[in-house]
């Protein structure tokens, strides 16, 4: 086991090396301009002169993705034992998880009868 | 020790060259559907193109916009790129051997496809431009959205198997079935599931909303130029390479085959599944946002649920031996 984790060590430092070397050679043949342009480091929206921050507000929508991703992974990590022993466990197993998502199920029809799922 | 360290130096190689030859064979590949020749002039059939393109892209002038969060802002492309890599780290190459062998690999590897979304977020974020925020927002939603599935689909070899290790996945679809194949109820299904939530993982089409030109500009890359543009569109091809190959993996029997197993099967696979992404790319138009959430949570994540079900059904059956 510990032989295979050196491995992924090597793994991530073959990696950044490669990335890096990338950024430098960048860093050495990239043109730069002379001057400071101004113009050039402005917020590109298609021409139009950027109005107000970038850092803007967003709809809740968003906020309701994140929570039903947290409901379902948190769900789908639960899962995972089960499914390794599944084997194992038989139809008890599989009737005890079948308890566990009809639960989360409910919730989920709630969700869509109350529209939570459609992106308005 | 030392064939650990060069394996994983290898297969870190393979991985970008064969990325690289990607970016050509894809360019070929749309050219041919569209009744074009494509690239032709660099090197022999236009082979060289990927290199050219990378030298110009170094050459280019790197421009930080303002009020840009500059850390953040140059952290991201490389970090795009190294986290898309990383999952190739746990992909079974021949029997027994892998970069790393973990008893939890398929967690890994979803594990790694899930990080890969925090620097797209980073970049949006940091470039300070409205565009790349909502592209980066729109990302960040349709990734993890596409997450739930994309557990749920590869929870079904899990429990076929019998075992979180990739390699004995593979070992176990070598000595009994494809799962991909068979049992067809379970198998086929979940296996076109993996490809559809891959897909909209990796943001291609018809899931490439997050970089809709037409809405967003170029999304997060808007604010990007040369090489840190480059690492991001690089890290796009890398995770639709690494995902062909896992997805070979856990449903098509990674280096199983007839006549000799081994690497060969595995690359040949991972070609296959990378020719039949790009070959949606070119065919399907993309979907709307809200068709999208739509298709995901209402349909994708029951039918996922059902497809666990199914699996864990069919291996009480006792046909599974």
């Amino acid at each position: 086991m510990d032989g295979s984790w050196f491995g992924f060590l090597a793994f991530l430092l073959v990696s950044v090396i490669s990335v890096g070397g990338l950024i430098v050679a960048a860093k050495v043949l990239g043109v730069r301009a002379r001057g400071k342009s101004l113009l050039k480091e402005r917020t590109y929206e298609c021409g139009e002169e950027a109005e107000g921050p970038a850092w803007i507000r967003f709809h809740p929508r968003y906020y309701l993705v994140a929570l039903f991703f947290v409901l379902f992974d948190v769900e789908a990590a639960f899962f995972f034992p089960w499914a390794v022993a599944e084997k194992t466990l038989g139809w008890n197993g599989l009737a005890s998880i079948a308890l566990f998502t009809g639960v989360l199920l409910l919730g989920w029809w709630y969700a869509v009868k109350k529209d939570a799922l459609r992106w308005q | 020790m030392i064939f650990a360290a060069s394996l994983a130096a290898a297969v870190v190689i393979v991985v970008l060259s064969a990325t690289a030859l990607a970016l050509w064979y894809e360019r070929k590949l749309a050219a041919r559907m569209q009744t074009r020749i494509g690239p032709q002039f660099v090197g022999p059939i236009g082979l060289f193109q990927p290199v050219a393109d990378l030298l110009k892209l170094v050459q280019k002038e790197e421009i930080v916009p303002m009020g840009a969060d500059r850390v953040l802002f140059a952290l991201a492309p490389p970090l795009t790129v190294i986290f898309a890599l990383a999952a190739a780290a746990f992909v079974p190459l021949w029997p027994g051997v892998a970069v790393v062998r973990s008893d939890v690999g398929v967690l890994l590897v979803i594990g790694f496809g899930g990080l890969a979304m925090v620097p797209v977020w980073m970049a949006g974020w940091a470039s300070f431009n409205k565009y790349a925020l909502l592209g980066a927002m729109r990302a960040v939603a349709q990734s993890i959205s596409y997450g739930v599935p994309l557990v749920l689909a590869a929870m079904v070899p899990v429990i076929l198997a019998g075992t979180m290790d990739l390699d004995g996945i593979t070992q176990f679809q070598a000595t009994h079935h494809w799962f991909g194949l068979w049992p067809i109820i379970p198998g086929l299904p979940a296996f076109i599931l993996f490809l559809l939530a891959m897909l909209a993982e990796s943001n291609r089409i018809p899931f490439d909303i997050p970089e809709a030109e037409s809405e967003l500009v170029a999304g997060v890359t808007t604010e990007y130029t040369g090489m840190q543009f480059g690492f991001v569109y690089l890290a796009e091809y890398v995770h639709t390479v690494v995902g062909a190959a896992i997805g070979s993996v856990m449903f098509l029997g990674g280096w199983d085959g007839p006549f000799a197993p081994g690497l060969h099967w595995l690359l040949l696979k991972t070609l296959c599944l990378f020719t039949f992404i790009y070959w949606i790319r070119w065919t399907l138009v993309r979907l709307r946002a809200d068709q999208l959430m739509t298709l995901c949570w209402k349909w994708l994540v029951p039918a996922g649920l059902g497809l666990v079900f199914l699996s864990a059904a069919w291996n009480q059956t006792g046909w599974s031996r």
